[in-house]
């Protein structure tokens, strides 16, 4: 499990000596866009709303059936990987003050978001709330409850401590967000003293239990002081963290670690998909393993994405032309306007229950359902698209100056 | 970009997608509200309940359960009065004593706390314990929420009774608002480390939902379909406590 973390965290340290000499931190050539980047988040910004539906045929295409992680995890790590690359080049060109109060300027944003969707997902349920009244789920329906006291709920909701269901990610990244000013400074200062002391905090949450509260009860459903630790790295991958693991990934031993590691990791999930096959399960092996929590970002789940991030940089290059191509453009316009679809792709899951809630049916108006939301999300990426390069004013003008910082994953 | 291509993309993904979905709805069972084997079966056992039957004394079985344990206004109709008539009619020779202790809106640890007078009072061969609904929405923390399940479990079992664990119903109409995939796995771990059978209430019912046998996204405001909804689920419950008491087969010889 942790075999996979280890050698990356060892040669991290040797490889830093050896580049002493040169700027604690290298930022990438600026100029052609990483559009593996914005593929993969394109791709979780997908498979999030998939997931968030009702199950249906189109869920067997998520990867969180075959294995550890999901796509929180893609989501978390490309969002840390390209928030460090565009701020991190405005810090150092720019410097601090300028940075955060870019970077504060985006928080604000993701929280003015995060408002608008509760307050469509209140409209939501107080509609289901009134017309539904099936006695089989009497009791499910107290959960309608905290309607009766919208004074103490809609504040609790704008301090983020009342969250209903699928709406954990933003906050998550507001604060992971609001503390990357301090992460980026850290940064510029020595990368693996901030990777290093992002890898104690979540020991140390391990250890000490540390969580932040919820309301009316419970915590948050991700820990900020576990998965900080993803968005951290993706920090660190981008500000030459990358470059310098290059040789590990390329290495056949890391692929048939990781390799070997996937595949246990789908046997184990298809114990759960197929309860027949239990009994393959040594019984010591499942007590040491479960419960693999999303909460505190399990090491399971951690390594689980490592492994599959390192099999996709080994055998999707850089020039890849498939990048390139029409088909996958669909995909690489969502991951360039993440903040937004992901936004819409909430909405439409809370719209997309509630359609099938209404109209009722069966396999094929799931399926139709969850294809019509992602043929929605590319035609907005696709509008927002137009607008920031027609429509806009100054449009033409942002191409060559600003415009690179926003491209490069400045949206979320 | 070229839209055409895009297009033609998700027209394949969308006449194969068509396909699947009318080839699903062929096959779609009548209601009979059929339950996959794997989901009867436990290798969990219940010994205290064996042994009552096969020494033809009486089985005592208590429910105890949430909202969900019951239908308002109809009791006779929901599922624990379902499983005492299913147990009699397969156990013709034993005497079978069921009642029903409702804990309406209390978590799995507020339950804890009654959970021993219950059993003291009553002295039953076999503790049903559905819970979880309350926890999940109350969002109590799942490890509190394990950690109290565990110990109810150990209480019934230091008492002397077999038990059986009832997970969360399947809602989708409240999947939005209320996240029970945590209390689900929690349910699940306690049941392998304490041994204890657990009835999947929510994958049974998820599988009549896919499979037809019950529309349960219905607006429908009657109580005619949780009526038939808990009488499928007496009677499943009724075949899992038989195979985990390994009466089934002596039953039938």
């Amino acid at each position: 499990m942790s075999s996979i973390a280890d050698p990356v965290a060892g040669t991290s340290r040797s490889d830093a000596k050896a580049a002493a000499a040169a700027p604690a931190i290298a930022l990438p050539v600026a100029g052609e866009r990483e559009l593996r980047l914005d593929l993969f988040r394109g791709m979780a910004l997908w498979l999030i709303f998939i997931d968030h539906l009702p199950a249906n045929i189109l869920t067997w295409f998520t990867i969180r059936n075959y294995g550890f992680s999901d796509a929180t995890e893609i989501f978390i790590f490309i969002s840390g990987y390209t928030a460090a690359f565009v701020y991190g080049r405005a810090m150092l060109e720019a410097g601090f003050v300028v940075a955060t109060a870019r970077i504060m300027r985006r928080v604000w944003q993701i929280y003015v978001a995060h408002v608008f969707l509760f307050t469509i997902f209140l409209a939501e349920i107080s509609y289901v709330a009134t017309r539904f009244e099936n006695p089989l789920y009497s009791e499910e329906m107290g959960i309608m409850d905290f309607l009766k006291q919208p004074d103490v709920t809609i504040v609790q909701a704008l301090l983020l401590r009342f969250r209903p269901v699928n709406m954990d990610v933003l906050p998550l990244y507001i604060v992971l967000m609001l503390f990357l000013p301090v992460i980026l400074w850290l940064m510029k200062w020595r990368a693996d003293v901030a990777l290093a002391l992002s890898v104690l905090l979540y020991a140390l949450t391990w250890h000490f239990d540390w969580y932040l509260t919820a309301y009316p009860s419970g915590f948050w459903i991700f820990n900020p002081f576990c998965w900080q630790l993803l968005f951290v790295f993706g920090a660190w991958c981008a500000l030459g963290g990358a470059a310098r693991m290059s040789r590990i990934l390329s290495s056949p031993v890391t692929m048939w670690i990781c390799i070997a590691y996937l595949l246990a990791a789908f046997f184990v999930t298809l114990t759960w998909h197929i309860p027949q096959l239990s009994f393959l399960m040594p019984k010591r092996i499942e007590q040491w393993m479960y419960p693999i929590t999303k909460t505190d970002l399990d090491v399971l789940r951690f390594a689980h994405f490592l492994a599959l991030a390192a099999l996709t940089v080994r055998f999707l290059p850089k020039d890849w032309s498939g990048l390139k191509s029409p088909w996958l453009r669909p995909l690489i316009l969502c991951g360039q306007h993440s903040l937004e679809i992901f936004c819409l792709g909430i909405f439409l899951a809370f719209a997309g229950h509630f359609v099938l809630a209404e109209v009722g049916g069966g396999a094929l108006t799931h399926a139709l359902v969850s294809l019509a939301g992602i043929l929605i999300m590319w035609g907005v990426a696709w509008v927002i698209s137009w607008y920031k390069h027609s429509a806009d004013k100054g449009a033409s003008k942002t191409k060559i100056a600003g415009g690179n910082a926003d491209m490069a994953g400045g949206s979320a | 970009m070229r839209p055409g291509a895009g297009a033609v993309l998700v027209l394949t993904l969308f006449a194969g997608l068509a396909a699947a979905g009318f080839a699903r709805a062929q096959d779609a069972a009548p209601q009979t509200c059929e339950v996959p084997s794997h989901l009867l079966s436990t290798e969990s056992t219940l010994p205290k309940v064996a042994e009552a039957v096969k020494n033809a004394r009486p089985l005592t079985v208590l429910v105890v359960g949430s909202r969900s344990s019951t239908i308002l206004s109809s009791e006779n109709s929901a599922y624990p009065a379902k499983l005492q008539a299913a147990l009699k009619e397969k156990l013709p020779s034993t005497p079978i004593n069921l009642s029903v202790e409702l804990q309406t809106g209390k978590s799995a640890e507020e339950v804890d706390a009654n959970l021993v007078k219950l059993v003291e009072a009553k002295r039953p061969t076999l503790v049903i314990w559905q819970t979880g609904t309350v926890d999940a929405m109350r969002s109590v923390d799942p490890d509190d929420f394990r950690g109290a399940v565990e110990e109810g479990v150990a209480a019934l079992q230091n008492a002397g009774s077999d038990v059986v664990l009832v997970n969360l119903q399947y809602s989708p109409r409240t999947e939005t608002m209320i996240s029970a995939p945590p209390y689900l796995d929690n349910m699940r771990v306690v049941a392998q480390q304490h041994n204890v059978p657990l009835f999947d209430r929510f994958a049974i019912m998820r599988h009549w939902n896919d499979a037809g046998d019950f529309d349960l996204f219905s607006t429908f405001h009657g109580t005619d379909m949780a009526k038939r909804v808990h009488a499928c689920l007496g009677r499943a419950l009724s075949k899992f406590v038989l195979d985990a008491a390994r009466l089934d087969q002596a039953q039938q010889n």
